[in-house]
């Protein structure tokens, strides 16, 4: 009895000491986007997924000269290779700040960190950042009637190729012809499929 | 003379009156299952109609239930009841141009309520439509059991349906007892202690959002959510009818939490909120965008709104 005690405590114990989904990193408030006469509703934003191991850019660009060429990379392959967002029209520098890696930059030239990346996206989307701002787009959780937490555009969309990919979908419901007559004894219950997908989202 | 005598006791008149009482007792106390001597039985059996019950009323019934619950799942059940908040009309939006029909909804909506496993209970269907055929009036043409390796397909798109909580709803007209109402806050529930199983009012629902539980319901143990409310995902029984109520559980509070089908959807396709509320999504949805309403023209009144958002 009391090992078992002492196992669960140990267990909690580690349990705490597991980061939270967000990296330990705090929710964003936007405060900023919200004008006189406009009815936002309360909210915050999540950090923005960046990996540890490229993020701060500035670990390896701030002693890299910019080069501006549209070009096959030797370093972010991944993203010369699957690039597919508007690729005519754009390459890194439109949106990634040549001095200050660590920033983006909008149009304007006005430098935004990665944190409010949305008003980057808007600069194009904006029928999209207005209804996200609303509410409309994009994933919500939190409370109809109190804090709710929205999505940064990249926790969904991979900004460098932004089109969903297709997923696979749940089963279907049994058809009539499937239904068996039996009772089933505790083990043969179907257990839910959602279980599964809930453990790889956290 | 004597013959005469017991002539007349023998044929001794019985009024009519008394003929039907007599046989009414009779038949009345043939329903009532004599061989079961359990008290929290007697209670349930006599167990008064919901919005009848007063406040220690209610709160024995609650007691009694997760008693009753302990005892079949040995599990510690939470049974709330909380009341509608005043100045709310839940109202609900789905963005037919963003859902890629995944399912993830419909099995979500499982894990949060409770329904059974086995017999398999969903209350959302995902309907599949080609493109460019027709639809809306006809739902005929849908196909639910599609299954392929990734959705979305190319040509098709994709119309979860579930209870739409209509404003006139033609479910709760048809119950011979009432165990079926349309709360305050606009959510239609079902009261699984009152339903006696007729069935009325999934004929009466035009959008097949009612199911029926044809055998025991069964959820593996560690599966069960056992926080619960009365009126919405407690466990149900053999032969009472369920349906979507908004997650009750979840949005009935201050602050109250979205449904839980809103809250998996990947492409956030689903929204939720306060239609008396001028400020919420819902409305921004109803005065900025497309909408529309399932069989609009049979005067339901949904509280669901399928909409378009690009």
């Amino acid at each position: 009895m009391k090992r078992s005690l002492f196992a669960t405590l140990v267990i909690f114990a580690l349990i705490s000491l597991i980061p939270p989904a967000w990296g330990g990193q705090k929710e964003v408030p936007r405060d900023s986007l919200k004008k006189p006469g406009h009815t936002l509703p309360e909210f915050v934003v999540p950090p923005p997924p960046l990996s540890k191991d490229l993020y701060p850019c500035s670990q390896c660009h701030a002693d890299m000269e910019p080069n501006p060429t549209r070009r096959e990379l030797t370093f972010h392959t991944e993203i010369s290779k699957g690039f597919n967002h508007a690729k005519d029209q754009r390459w890194c520098l439109d949106c990634h700040n040549p001095d200050d890696r660590d920033k983006l930059r909008l149009a304007s030239g006005k430098l935004i960190s990665f944190e409010e990346s949305e008003y980057l996206c808007g600069q194009c989307h904006g029928t999209i950042f207005r209804d996200w701002k609303y509410g409309i787009h994009g994933k919500r959780t939190g409370y109809w009637n109190g804090k709710k937490v929205y999505r940064l555009c990249v926790h969904c969309h991979y900004p460098h190729w932004p089109k969903f990919q297709p997923i696979k979908p749940l089963p279907p419901p049994k058809k009539p012809y499937d239904i068996k007559y039996r009772r089933l004894s505790e083990d043969e219950i179907p257990r839910n499929p959602i279980e599964k997908i809930l453990k790889d989202i956290q | 003379m004597k013959d005469r005598e017991k002539n007349r006791i023998l044929t001794k008149h019985i009024s009519r009156r008394d003929l039907l009482k007599g046989s009414a007792f009779g038949l009345a106390s043939l329903a009532i299952p004599i061989g079961k001597a359990d008290a929290s039985f007697w209670e349930a059996f006599f167990q008064k109609h919901f919005r009848e019950m007063n406040r220690d009323e209610v709160k024995a019934v609650i007691a009694r239930l997760e008693e009753d619950y302990y005892k079949k799942y040995n599990k510690r059940f939470n049974i709330k009841t909380t009341e509608a908040l005043p100045g709310t009309l839940f109202g609900y939006g789905l963005d037919l141009s963003r859902c890629i029909g995944c399912r993830r909804c419909v099995y979500a909506c499982v894990r949060e309520n409770n329904q059974s496993r086995d017999p398999q209970i969903h209350w959302i269907t995902v309907l599949r439509f080609k493109k460019g055929e027709k639809w809306v009036n006809d739902l005929e043409e849908a196909e639910k059991y599609y299954y392929p390796d990734e959705v979305p397909e190319e040509g098709y798109f994709y119309m979860p349906v579930q209870c739409q909580q209509c404003e006139n709803p033609p479910c709760v007209k048809v119950c011979p007892t009432q165990a079926t109402w349309k709360e305050p806050d606009g959510i239609v529930v079902v009261d699984y202690n009152w339903c006696i199983g007729c069935r009325y009012c999934m004929a009466a629902c035009p959008y097949g959002a009612r199911r029926f539980n044809w055998g025991e319901p069964r959820i593996a143990r560690e599966e069960i959510n056992t926080n619960v409310h009365y009126l919405g995902n407690r466990p149900r029984y053999k032969g009472v009818v369920e349906k979507c109520t908004f997650c009750i559980q979840r949005t009935r509070g201050n602050p109250g939490r979205y449904p839980a089908c809103v809250e998996i959807c990947p492409v956030g396709a689903r929204k939720f909120g306060n239609l008396l509320d001028p400020k919420s999504e819902i409305r921004y949805i109803i005065e900025n965008k497309r909408v529309f309403r399932l069989k609009e023209d049979l005067n339901t009144q949904p509280k669901f709104f399928y909409f378009f958002a690009t």
